[in-house]
């Protein structure tokens, strides 16, 4: 037991000393924080409209000004000329037509239909298909209202309506941030428990000193133990800066029991750092360590659901989920902290990690032992 | 001349025998071409739902019929009573519990107006904010078609067309940001590395005292970071289109020379770092936070820079990615000449001239 404790105290000794780790740990975080949260956003705050009014009518005016009179909505520019608009279109000056050919006003009166044409910039597919949304509630909007004002018009039946209502749970404005906030925070807590002790580790490889400590009397389990306790502290006190950065410049809602977020994460720790220990006997160079790292690791973030829902992805995708750490502790973290989940309804997840810890804490011990 | 060549020679040698890396190197873009192409993907297919039908007449079973046929959907579980919604959203996948009211058709057929109640788990806003349009959307497309006349008399009828990406497909999104990471990385984080190697182990000095001049280093160190990074380009525009159909509507003759001047502007910002990192570690961690994160995050590659704060908005003006991405996207996408990109062209040789200049006054002081 002594023995570990000494290992523990030459590792924050040397973390201490070391420059680039110091900056790593604090400044990191900070960063990662601020600048992700306000640059990882899909929320959209305005689209840019590009106006042909062939019409000049009363009604082409009216649609107009329910679009311009929209949150999301703003007329960027006017025109008679369809070519001048699609220019505007293809230098990104604009990422929707809107073209009420000559003649609205009149079909109208008549009671016949008419169509309007609209042209989104679709490179961005995500966007194009909100934008798409959103015009269509406006233009029903307004042909409701039409319907409401000209009741001759229209045939019998048009009474018929749904009454749709929704709710959003658990983040009833759409903050974009309470989600976001989460899924860094379980990047964050990643990189420490796993670039970390892995670097560390290699590092020692490279410089030889690792020699040094397998002719002492340290047994191989007490420097893991040893190697690996001092960065599970840095990564649960990372994620507690964390989220307390959350809670008072984004005022995010935690929900859960924080005591569970925890317990949660210590558990995981524990997969990723074996997973990283395992990397480490693969690796001679720093170097290598870090492309291995690297590689990995953006996999992982990629398909754990951060930025996508992971019901979405194929089949094969989800099954490659269930070895993906990152996917249990991304849905966990969002569960406990936004839906204010208990132990219960994450209970399977951390009986798969704990397994998972296991299994490659095992592993990684073993091998190491066999290639040092 | 010849040690020059045998200076390159020994660079590449030195590349190819760490098989490892390479294998990494060209295994990444692949991965992660396919990554996003087929898992990190927006589009909304198979999300699971619940439904509680109070109702459980004929119209409310073929309104939900029509949900999950969409393909948007895919049904969870029914529940049987408004206790269980809270329970199921908390627990479950469930993203959506869709509510009919009781006695539904009967309502819609007397009163003309019937309800329908859609729950989001808005923990993840986006797809909460799209399932409820998409939802709705199907629904009111049911009731047009069943009980409007198929005309719609003296309406609007808005007709939408999507340009340039007609089936809102992601491949125009992530092949020309996965294009910018990959070369970044390569360009510039593996050349200030393997410079800054040179002189953590004490080579570099070995290299000093030979007949090679000082720039031709620099040029042989380059040049096969130049060779890899442009058969990666390659490989990521052969991808796109074999894989995923993504067209290359401009020229491609442009489309490659805008590459390589990517590539060098990349490679001269990998060279100012070596210049300033004396470790490896360090030059790792300047390629890392300056120009990695940044690539992914502030070049509009993932997030649209109009939605970001202003702030952020300004600081993507000085990312070199963005300009690229707004390039390739222009060439590959919209089918433009070099007389709709020259700016950014400009920009961004600019940029490399700059860079350039700098590495040299800073590399020479260190020579001395």
């Amino acid at each position: 037991m002594r023995t570990i404790f000494y290992i523990i105290q030459k590792e924050f000794i040397q973390i201490r000393r070391n420059r680039v780790m110091l900056p790593m740990i604090f400044v990191v975080p900070m960063v990662q924080l601020l600048v992700l949260i306000y640059a990882a956003t899909l929320e959209m705050k305005r689209i840019d409209m590009y106006v042909v009014d062939k019409d000049l009518s009363n009604p082409s005016k009216t649609l107009t000004n329910k679009f311009s009179g929209s949150p999301f909505f703003v007329i960027h520019g006017t025109s008679f000329s369809i070519k001048e608009a699609e220019e505007a279109l293809r230098r990104d000056r604009a990422d929707v037509i809107l073209h009420i050919p000559h003649g609205l006003a009149a079909s109208l009166q008549n009671g016949e239909p008419s169509d309007i044409q609209l042209l989104v910039n679709a490179i961005n597919g995500m966007k194009a298909g909100l934008i798409n949304a959103y015009v269509i509630n406006i233009i029903n909007d307004f042909n409701r209202e039409i319907r409401q004002e000209r009741p001759g018009l229209v045939s019998l039946n048009t009474g018929m309506e749904l009454d749709i209502r929704y709710q959003y749970w658990f983040n009833s404005e759409l903050n974009f941030k309470f989600f976001m906030l989460p899924g860094i925070l379980v990047i964050l807590v990643t990189i420490m428990g796993m670039f970390l002790p892995g670097l560390s580790l290699v590092r020692e490889k490279e410089l030889g000193t690792i020699e040094q400590i397998n002719v002492s009397p340290i047994r191989k389990i007490q420097f893991i133990i040893g190697k690996l306790i001092p960065f599970w502290i840095i990564a649960l006190f990372e994620l507690a800066f964390g989220l307390t950065i959350g809670k008072i410049l984004f005022d995010i809602p935690i929900r859960g029991n924080l005591l569970l977020l925890f317990g949660f994460a210590s558990v995981y720790l524990l997969v990723v750092m074996g997973i990283g220990l395992f990397f480490s006997t693969l690796a001679q160079t720093q170097q290598q360590i870090m492309f291995l790292f690297f590689f990995f690791v953006i996999v992982f973030i990629l398909m754990s659901g951060v930025f996508t829902p992971t019901e979405s992805m194929p089949d094969w995708a989800q099954f490659v989920n269930h070895i993906n750490p990152l996917a249990y502790f991304m849905r966990v973290i969002r569960m406990i902290i936004l839906k204010g989940s208990g132990l219960l309804d994450v209970g399977r997840e951390i009986i798969s990690l704990g397994l998972y810890a296991m299994v490659a804490l095992g592993l990684a011990t073993w091998w190491y032992r066999k290639t040092t | 001349m010849k040690s020059f060549l045998g200076f390159i020679r020994k660079e590449f040698l030195h590349i190819f025998r760490d098989y490892r890396t390479m294998l990494l190197l060209f295994g990444m873009p692949i991965a992660e071409i396919l990554i996003f192409g087929y898992v990190v993907t927006n589009e909304i297919k198979d999300i699971p739902v619940a439904i509680l039908d109070q109702s459980k007449d004929a119209v409310t079973r073929e309104i939900t019929s029509k949900i999950l046929s969409s393909g948007y959907f895919k049904l969870e579980q029914n529940l049987e009573g408004a206790e269980e919604i809270e329970a199921i959203l908390k627990t479950g996948h469930v993203k959506e519990v869709i509510v009919f009211e009781a006695d539904f058709s009967n309502k819609l057929e007397k009163e003309g107006r019937a309800a329908v109640q859609l729950l989001a788990d808005a923990s993840d806003p986006n797809i909460a904010n799209l399932i409820v349009h998409y939802t709705e959307g199907i629904l009111n497309d049911y009731i047009r078609k069943q009980y409007l006349d198929t005309e719609m008399v003296g309406l609007v009828n808005p007709q939408v067309r999507m340009v340039y990406n007609q089936s809102l497909k992601g491949v125009f999104m992530f092949v020309p940001g996965t294009m910018a990471l990959i070369l970044m990385l390569i360009s510039a984080m593996m050349t200030s590395i393997s410079i800054a190697r040179e002189k953590e182990l004490g080579t570099m000095e070995v290299l000093m005292v030979t007949p090679v001049r000082p720039t031709q280093i620099v040029i042989g160190k380059v040049i096969p970071y130049i060779t890899l990074s442009f058969t990666n380009a390659i490989m990521i525009i052969l991808l796109g289109f074999f894989v995923f159909g993504l067209p290359v509507r401009g020229s491609i003759i442009l489309l490659l020379a805008e590459s390589l001047l990517y590539i060098s502007l990349a490679l001269s910002l990998g060279i100012l770092i070596s210049t300033m990192a004396n470790s490896q570690q360090v030059a790792m961690f300047i390629s890392l936070f300056a120009l990695m994160l940044p690539t992914m995050l502030l070049s509009g590659f993932i997030f649209p820079i109009e939605n970001m704060p202003v702030i952020l908005q300004w600081l993507t003006h000085i990312m070199p990615p963005k300009y690229f991405i707004i390039v390739i996207k222009n060439i590959m996408i919209k089918g433009d000449g070099f007389m709709y990109v020259w700016k950014e062209t400009l920009v961004m040789a600019g940029m490399t001239g700059f860079f350039l200049l700098l590495a040299i006054r800073k590399f020479k002081t260190r020579l001395e």
